[in-house]
């Protein structure tokens, strides 16, 4: 009997479903997808490590030297002013204990090359220390060198370095070729490193 | 009498303690607490032990470093001066918090922008779901027989008189 009940009809269409606006989940995406990209710069950078060797020289970077501890005079030393040399620098800390260990080899040899007028500089880059302990350190080993603190630790954000003590010494192009992480063992590890960048 | 001359040196002696106190804490610089320090280093991380904020960290260098805050704030320097110093000396990452300049502005920007954006989004969600159900109620409320159409009324009294 049922066929002969009229049906009874509605509107059975859904409403309209209405969704977040485009621009507004473009805009989300794109907020993520960069902040995915930064987050990933910043891994990659971290995971980079120390400079390579065969990368040149970073530009553009100057180290105020200590009172006393000037480079021919001048209390800032660019580093870009250094290329025509075999330049070593050296990552140190009053605080840190391998650097003690390696401290009087530097010297010792920074001024072997000093007496025989080779063309070679050191740099001693004080790396997050307070200036009077770095004074008594360098006092303490009678260091001679250009010495200055890396103020803003911009230089060693330049090497990406991981630690200290660390060593890079470039060759007269200002092309890296040698690194040190940890102390030298003696004088003759450092001289036989910068007697083969001379001898070039 | 005796008690007179007792009471005078004590008085004496009391009077001697009192100016050699207060010129002990006038002379010379102040005296400087570890929670004085600890405010400030808590504030700070040195780079050589990273996301570890400095009165906590027990190396060398974090030790220097509260050394220096101490011998600061002996000298009479401000919260902000000090911080000021240590990140002209070894740059902005020592601060927990990024200087207000340049770039660093992002940092300050961008996570309340995202909050925002995200309770807003959230907003907009509920407001949908709440008029969809509406609609869904108010398209019920159509579907449902009306008692007054004269259709239905005939139906009715139809299937009444066939039961």
């Amino acid at each position: 009997m049922s066929e002969n009940i009229p049906s009874v009809t509605q509107e059975s269409a859904a409403p309209p479903r209405r969704s977040v606006p485009l621009w507004v989940q473009g805009l989300v995406w794109g907020l993520l997808l960069v902040l995915l990209a930064v987050v990933a710069l910043g891994l990659r950078r971290r995971q980079e490590g120390h400079i390579q060797i065969g990368e040149t020289l970073p530009e553009g970077l100057v180290l105020t030297t200590f009172e006393g501890y000037e480079y021919q005079g001048q209390g800032q030393v660019a580093f870009d002013d250094l290329r025509g040399k075999v330049i070593l620098i050296n990552f140190w800390a009053s605080w840190c204990n391998p650097c003690r260990d390696e401290a009087a080899e530097l010297e010792n040899t920074w001024r072997y090359y000093q007496a025989s007028g080779a063309d070679v500089v050191f740099v001693g880059v004080d790396y997050v220390d307070v200036e009077p302990d770095a004074r008594a350190y360098l006092q303490e080993f009678d260091i001679t060198y250009p010495n200055g603190p890396d103020l803003g630790t911009r230089i060693s954000q330049a090497f990406r370095i991981q630690g200290v003590p660390e060593t890079y010494v470039f060759d007269r192009q200002g092309v890296l070729r040698y690194i040190k992480i940890g102390p030298f063992a003696s004088e003759a590890e450092i001289r036989q490193v910068v007697d083969d960048l001379l001898g070039e | 009498m005796k008690r007179l001359v007792y009471g005078l040196i004590l008085g004496l002696l009391a009077a001697l303690m009192w100016s050699g106190l207060t010129s002990a804490q006038g002379d010379g610089p102040r005296t400087v607490t570890d929670d004085e320090v600890n405010a400030i280093a808590r504030q700070l991380y040195c780079p050589v032990c990273e996301n570890t904020p400095l009165d906590v960290c027990s190396t060398e260098a974090c030790r220097q470093w509260r050394e220096v805050i101490r011998e600061k704030l002996e000298q009479g320097w401000t919260e902000e001066e000090i911080k000021q110093y240590f990140i002209d000396y070894y740059g902005a990452r020592v601060v927990a918090e990024p200087p207000r300049e340049g770039f660093n502005w992002l940092a300050y920007i961008v996570p309340p922008a995202l909050i925002l954006l995200g309770v807003g989004i959230l907003i907009r969600v509920v407001i949908v779901w709440k008029q969809a159900a509406a609609e869904e109620q108010q398209l019920a409320a159509e579907a449902e027989p009306d008692e007054e159409d004269e259709y239905i009324r005939r139906l009715e009294e139809e299937l009444q008189k066939r039961r």
